[in-house]
């Protein structure tokens, strides 16, 4: 394992070049001369991040944004790649499949997350409850997919099968199905990966807002003859209203983002691909960075309201402070 | 225990049960208690069928990996839950895809070092950087402030693939560092995990009670004093839920590794092997639960030994937001 050593080696290097930086930063900060000492606090705590946010986030978004409208060899060719996007029947399923994902994930994960979180709210073994739940969220989405490969395994007909769900078909009579290779609904089957890993971030968030809706509220409705339906509906839902706006925003852009399910569990084949995958695949494989590049400009231009309007929200808090 | 409680006795229940509520005001204790016994059974119901569909994923994995080769490919195979009427149990395909035998083995312990190299120092990293970008934007006074912590924040939302291109030839075109390097990897996660530690860990430090700064301010003490001996202890609650976090997406991360790994198994994390793995179909199909599962062990001891961290830094970025 000699490997092991020289590795950690890097490793250790790496952090002890850190520390030097960081302690020449400090250094500079206490001995700046009083008059600029404000000044050079700010630059020297703030320079570090700033620069690599720079370099790592708003230079490659702004290159990005004009690689866009280059050909696979560099030269400009205005509008092509777009028109590529929406003309080509494939591009145009990586289009809808990516609308689909965007709509449903937020959805089914929130309203499961939520349904859990109110069905066992002050159960009995609630926190074990929770774990079970919440666990997808530790667990990488490449592991997921293998998970999930094999939960969604298939055997021809008349031999006995591997994959869960066929064997529940089977013994209900029906034929096993692939639910990875029939298009469209093979979509469905991946997304349902994506709702098991989100559900439980959404519980836990709506979990902890459910708590905070005052007792008295929820009582006084009871008392005036509301059902449990209704003192959901009526109290606690309006009271999580915050959460469940971050929730869906926060899963929206997640999962406008997917990549690695689709990546391990089809590769974007059999008419499953998203943009996030297919942007890959045309920069990195197809050798077509420009259309790689105009699809994932198209990510963000979806991304963007959701920023808008956070930032919105963010000023507003901020102003009240 | 009598099938029906006498009203004295429920009505005295229900009180034991909502401190907060006046027992004279239950008029029909009795019919209450029944209906919210009904509906409790209902949402217990409901919530045990989740919890199994949520656990029985990764359980299936769980007991597929232990299985000898025969039984999970090939004509003798079948599904996992027979392995508890075979009792046939093996911990060969651990000891496959931990130990390098030939080309074509796993060999996941070296990448599984690689995942270790990765994510210690891009934690450290990112925990110093945006803790003292954070404090800068919390406490420091300098012109633009919010508007830049706005802009910061919306850096957030920046689709990973549309940095990649730009960033990998800004790597290795101007900074030339050298193609499969580890320096690559560490550079990229960093500029990628700073716009959401910056906001989450701004949430907290900015909460510190400003006396307690301004009182070291009139002891003498310096930017870089308070930042280090009080903003960073008084935030280790925040610190360490970053810190999850970070490892989580770092360790579980596949496009940012595909991308700037340079291909080779020198510095390729462990998801990348896996994604690799289970992108081949193969004679070695077998293996992949059980590297599946060394892949998920270490994030899931994070997640379950800090699980109290966990859920608090996800409130923190999450509901105030």
């Amino acid at each position: 394992m000699e490997f092991v050593g020289e590795k950690l080696l890097q490793v250790v290097i790496a952090l002890a070049i850190f520390a030097a930086v960081i302690g020449i930063i400090m250094l500079l900060v206490d001995r700046a001369p009083k008059s600029v000492k404000d000044k050079v606090t700010v630059a020297g705590f703030l320079a570090p991040a700033a620069i690599l946010m720079l370099v790592g986030l708003v230079y490659p978004a702004v290159r990005t944004s004009m690689l866009a409208f280059t050909d696979a060899s560099g030269n400009g060719n205005g509008f092509d790649n777009f028109v590529w996007m929406f003309t080509q029947p494939e591009a145009l399923t990586t289009l809808r499949n990516t609308v689909i994902w965007t709509i449903l994930v937020p959805l089914l994960s929130t309203s499961f997350g939520l349904a859990y979180a109110v069905f066992i709210d002050k159960a009995r073994g609630e926190r074990v409850l929770k774990s079970l739940v919440f666990m997808p969220m530790a667990i990488s989405f490449v592991g997921a997919g293998i998970i999930w490969k094999l939960v969604y395994d298939y055997r021809g007909p008349n031999i006995e099968q591997t994959g869960v769900i066929n064997f529940f078909r089977d013994a209900l009579g029906m034929d096993p199905k692939q639910f990875l290779l029939d298009a469209p609904e093979n979509t469905i089957f991946l997304i349902i990966v994506m709702v098991w890993i989100q559900t439980g971030f959404a519980m836990v968030i709506l979990s902890a807002a459910i708590k905070g809706v005052p007792v008295e509220l929820i009582e006084a409705a009871r008392l005036d003859g509301a059902n449990a339906w209704q003192q959901f509906r009526n109290v606690t839902v309006p009271g999580i209203r915050g959460a469940l706006v971050v929730v869906l925003t926060t899963i929206t852009i997640a999962t406008l983002k997917v990549f690695d399910i689709v990546r391990t569990m089809t590769a974007g084949n059999y008419d499953t691909s998203v943009v996030a995958n297919e942007m890959y695949t045309q920069a990195f494989r197809a050798g077509e960075p420009g259309r790689g590049a105009a699809l994932a400009l198209v990510l963000f231009l979806m991304v963007l309201p959701i920023v808008v309007y956070n930032a919105r929200v963010l000023r507003k808090q901020r102003e009240i402070h | 225990m009598t099938a029906t409680p006498a009203p004295k006795e429920a009505s005295k229940a229900a009180t034991r049960q909502r401190p907060g509520s006046d027992p004279t005001e239950d008029a029909q204790p009795i019919m209450r208690r029944v209906k919210t016994k009904l509906t409790s059974k209902w949402a217990t119901a409901a919530a045990i069928i989740i919890a199994v569909v949520w656990s029985v994923p990764t359980f299936g994995l769980f007991v597929t990996s232990f299985r000898p080769a025969a039984k999970q490919i090939g004509p003798r195979s079948n599904g996992w839950w027979n392995a508890f009427v075979d009792w046939d149990f093996t911990f060969k395909n651990y000891a496959d895809v931990l130990t390098p035998a030939g080309s074509q083995s796993a060999n996941l312990s070296q990448y599984f070092v690689n995942s270790i190299a990765i994510v210690i120092p891009v934690t450290v990293f990112v925990l110093v950087l945006a803790s003292m970008a954070a404090y800068i934007f919390a406490w420091g006074k300098f012109k633009g402030r919010d508007a830049l912590f706005i802009f910061v924040f919306a850096l957030q939302i920046i689709p990973l693939q549309m940095a990649l291109i730009p960033l990998l030839q800004f790597f290795t075109q101007t900074l030339h560092l050298p193609a499969g390097s580890y320096a690559q990897l560490w550079l990229a996660h960093t500029m990628f995990g700073l716009p959401l530690g910056i906001f989450l860990l701004h949430n907290f430090i900015s909460e510190i009670p400003g006396e307690v700064i301004e009182a070291a301010r009139v002891d003498g003490a310096g930017h870089s004093t308070i930042f280090w001996r009080i903003i960073l202890p008084l935030s280790v609650p925040a610190l360490a839920s970053l810190a999850i976090f970070q490892f989580l997406w770092v360790w579980n991360d596949l496009l940012v590794a595909l991308v700037f790994s340079g291909g080779t198994g020198d510095v390729a994390p462990i998801t990348q092997r896996l994604a690799e793995l289970s992108g081949t179909r193969g004679a070695r199909d077998y293996l992949n639960p059980a590297a599946a599962f060394v892949s998920i062990i270490i994030p899931l001891l994070v997640f379950f030994g800090l699980q109290r961290y966990f859920v608090r830094g996800l409130l923190s970025g999450g509901l105030k937001g």
